[in-house]
């Protein structure tokens, strides 16, 4: 198991024993920054040694996971349970974004196991950010809901994920390979590091949000389960298509299948105010997360490695 | 002392709500607003600010009797059913009267 797992589980043990360990906010803050720098820069970095022509059809395909995930997620939760309108486009919007740290396991993964990956994966996941939410606030409430779509644009686009990644990435194009040298103490050898003290704080964070789980404990936990699989091999299979290596292919799918808790709860609370935002959240943070970090990650690779598999043998 | 009569109106609440209600108040007409950081217990649960987006804020307005039946109508008006908010107001004497 790959180290950084563990700072997970001594994080869900601290906070489901109650223990006085706490993140400062400001740490918190501080390690997010550098995990959503890092990863716009090493992208930045390799995306600047790529034709751009060769991305449009990529981003394309990549932003119909972020318009199919959510689709599909409303459709079975109204046909299949009672939940109101509101809560399942919430939860379809969580589960058609995506989680920046489950991203970082899997990049940590790889990298454990010495499998390189696409340079665009990190743009990728910028741009299955924002699609979903939009989907999900169009599905509770309507296009012309009159809901207030300037300042979802705002919490949407200026978020501080978006904003960092989206500047990683120039960042690093502008500078290319040599210029970022300087930086790579603090951004590329800390990342293992980063991650493990990032994971601790998510540990003790899920534990307060599974122990929040009253209402609904069936919904969220079923649907905490049963949606990544499916979605992550919808995103492995579309990496096939577009011609993404087995690193890529297995990160497209950590991304599909993984939920967000930091852009859609903000947006979706702002936008679509009678959905239970706790539902959401203990859903895509105390059951997804931890089951994309220890089963997913590697489920995704596999399932990556025999579809490369296939097509070569094919 | 010789004091003026004001309204201090106290709204916590969601820090998600925090640019809105910022905007809100001043369009309502108060000069000037305070908000802090909080965290506390109620009937939505506890809002323990562990991490972003489980945070309130308490945001404070001085501002003219009207202005503040303003505001709380239009927070009940718009904000009591869906999000966590307790707001009360209470008699201030304050120095400078022309300030608010």
């Amino acid at each position: 198991m790959d180290p950084v797992i563990w700072f997970f589980l001594l994080g869900v043990l601290a906070g489901v024993m109650r223990s006085d360990l706490r993140m400062p906010k400001a740490v918190y803050e501080l390690l997010s920054m550098l995990l959503l720098l890092t990863i716009g820069l090493k992208g930045g970095v390799e995306l600047a040694q790529q034709p751009i022509g060769r991305l449009v059809p990529q981003v394309l395909a990549v932003a119909s996971i972020g318009l199919i995930v959510p689709l599909v997620v409303f459709a079975a939760i109204r046909a299949l349970s009672s939940v109101e309108r509101a809560d399942a486009a919430s939860l379809a919007a969580h589960y058609g974004s995506v989680s920046v740290a489950t991203y970082a396991v899997g990049v940590s993964f790889l990298a454990t196991r010495g499998v390189p990956f696409d340079g665009q994966l990190p743009l990728f996941l910028v741009i299955l950010e924002v699609p979903a939410i939009m989907v999900g606030i169009v599905l509770a409430k309507g296009l012309s809901a009159g809901s207030n779509w300037g300042a979802v644009a705002h919490e949407v686009f200026l978020g501080k994920s978006i904003v960092l990644l989206l500047g990683g990435l120039v960042i690093g194009a502008l500078t290319g390979p040599e210029g970022i040298e300087p930086l790579e103490p603090l951004f590329f050898d800390l990342f293992k590091g980063v991650l493990a003290l990032f994971l601790l704080e998510m540990g003790l964070i899920a534990a307060g949000q599974a122990g929040a789980l009253r209402r609904r404990a069936v919904l969220v936990i079923v649907t905490g389960l049963v949606t990544p699989v499916p979605a992550a091999t919808l995103g492995i299979a579309i990496g096939h298509l577009i011609g993404l290596n087995l690193g890529g292919m297995t990160l497209l799918g950590v991304l599909a299948g993984s939920a967000s808790y930091i852009a859609a709860p903000a947006a979706i609370r702002i936008a679509v105010p009678d959905a239970n935002p706790s539902l959401s959240l203990s859903a895509s943070l105390g059951i997804t997360f931890p089951f994309n970090i220890f089963i997913g990650v590697p489920l995704y690779f596999e399932i990556a490695r025999w579809l490369s598999g296939a097509g070569a043998g094919a | 002392m010789d004091t003026t009569h004001k309204k201090l109106l106290t709204i916590i609440t969601e820090a998600v709500l925090e640019p809105r209600l910022i905007d809100l108040v001043r369009e309502m007409g108060a000069t000037g607003y305070t908000v802090t950081e909080a965290r506390g217990s109620g009937s939505r649960g506890v809002r323990s600010a562990g991490w972003m987006h489980n945070g309130n804020v308490r945001l404070e307005v001085i501002c003219t009797d009207e202005v503040a039946v303003k505001i709380t109508e239009h927070l009940r008006a718009h904000f009591y059913a869906d999000y966590a908010m307790v707001s009360f107001v209470i008699d201030v004497g304050v120095l400078r009267a022309d300030k608010f």
